[in-house]
């Protein structure tokens, strides 16, 4: 070393020190839209989970029984097309599509894109609805408030722990699909306290959106989001933890 | 998968504070309980160095383990799983290590053209 700085002079090279979170660019996106969010007194839902286990058609429930009161306004995240889209615009929401090609999640970044694409009014209620998948989007802060993971009865009881980073994040988990479970070999009582072992903090609510079960619960659990200070409330993404 | 995009943010942030030299070496921690596979890692750091200052530099990656704290009755432990719990039967544990993905050190070569100075 040559004492100056630092360079090793035999084979012309030297160390720097980085020490920075290989994240640090996505969270520093992420508090911004975090402010943005809190200046206009809006509130980001992320929702999360694998493909299929609900999260349009509670979205298309949420926004008919919301019907004007509140403004809504939805940011799809698909890695092709706009087929979800398309359904809530015909309820007349707005809706910003993402596509994320080949990418599995949606990221701090693209949030802050569509948030300016969608030039929220004051109050607003925003849905983010990521990629469907139960690993990638847990990395990644997007700047919501709060974080939303939906699981089918028909996934199985064993969702949480089979992606514990994923629940392990969750403000608030629905179980979908409540109308199967006659027909199925689910056990609610093990579903909850799988849950409970991998995030003690978050809230259970079991919910069938198209028949109307839960749906008031729900929308009293939106209502919270609402006037509870913002920010995280529990785990926050491991990787940015 | 995650590790493509976390491969990427990783590249951008080393060539935004090593420029204008080339890299030839990232020591990464990537923590036991981080949910990010080493060697998901490894294979996406070499597509996304490519036609890079990083080409051809060297991935090295330390896995720090899990270590974490009871939020019930304050105890440190050594988290093996986010299935862990702690002595007392809580399993409400804040993680202190282990979650890390973290670029430590970065080892550069002045590009030739400043070897003059
Ligand atoms: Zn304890």
């Amino acid at each position: 070393m040559c004492g100056t700085c630092g360079c090793d002079e035999q084979s012309g090279t030297r160390t720097l020190e980085l020490e920075r979170d290989v994240l640090a660019k996505n969270d520093a996106i992420a508090e911004h839209n975090r402010l943005k969010l809190n200046a206009l007194d809006a509130v980001a839902i992320n929702l999360m989970s694998s493909p299929g286990s609900g999260k349009t058609t509670l979205l298309e429930a949420t926004i008919t029984a919301v019907d004007g009161r509140s403004p809504v306004a939805v940011v799809e995240g698909d890695q092709a097309a706009s087929l979800d889209a398309d359904r809530l615009r015909a309820l007349g929401c707005r809706t910003v599509q993402l596509n994320t090609g080949s990418g599995c999640h949606l990221d701090a970044e693209m949030l802050d894109r569509a948030l300016a694409e969608l030039d929220l009014e004051p109050g607003t209620l925003v849905f983010v609805e990521n990629v469907g998948n139960l690993v990638c989007p847990a990395l990644f802060d997007l700047g919501e408030q709060r974080r939303v993971v939906l699981a089918a009865t028909t996934e199985g009881e064993d969702k949480p722990l089979k992606y514990p980073h994923m629940f392990r994040a969750a403000d608030l988990v629905l179980l979908t699909k409540t109308d199967l479970l006659p027909h199925l070999d689910f056990d609610e009582g093990h579903f909850a306290s799988h849950l409970n072992r991998i995030n003690p903090r978050a809230r259970l609510l079991h919910i069938c959106a198209p028949r109307g079960d839960g749906m008031d619960q729900w929308l009293d659990w939106l209502r919270s989001a609402r006037s509870l200070p913002s920010g995280s409330a529990s785990a926050a993404p491991s990787a940015s933890s | 998968m995650h590790e493509l995009s976390i491969a990427k943010s990783m590249v951008d942030a080393v060539l935004e504070q090593t420029a204008p030299d080339r890299v030839v070496a990232v020591h990464l921690e990537l923590g036991k309980l981080s949910g990010v596979e080493v060697d998901a890692i490894d294979f996406c750091f070499d597509v996304v160095t490519r036609g890079t200052r990083l080409e051809g530099a060297r991935l090295s990656i330390e896995q720090p383990a899990g270590q974490g704290r009871c939020r019930r009755c304050g105890a440190e432990f050594a988290v093996t799983s986010l299935l862990s719990e702690c002595a007392c039967g809580s399993l409400d544990i804040e993680l202190s290590s282990g979650d890390q993905v973290r670029i430590r050190h970065v080892e550069v070569k002045r590009d030739v053209r400043d070897l003059r100075v």
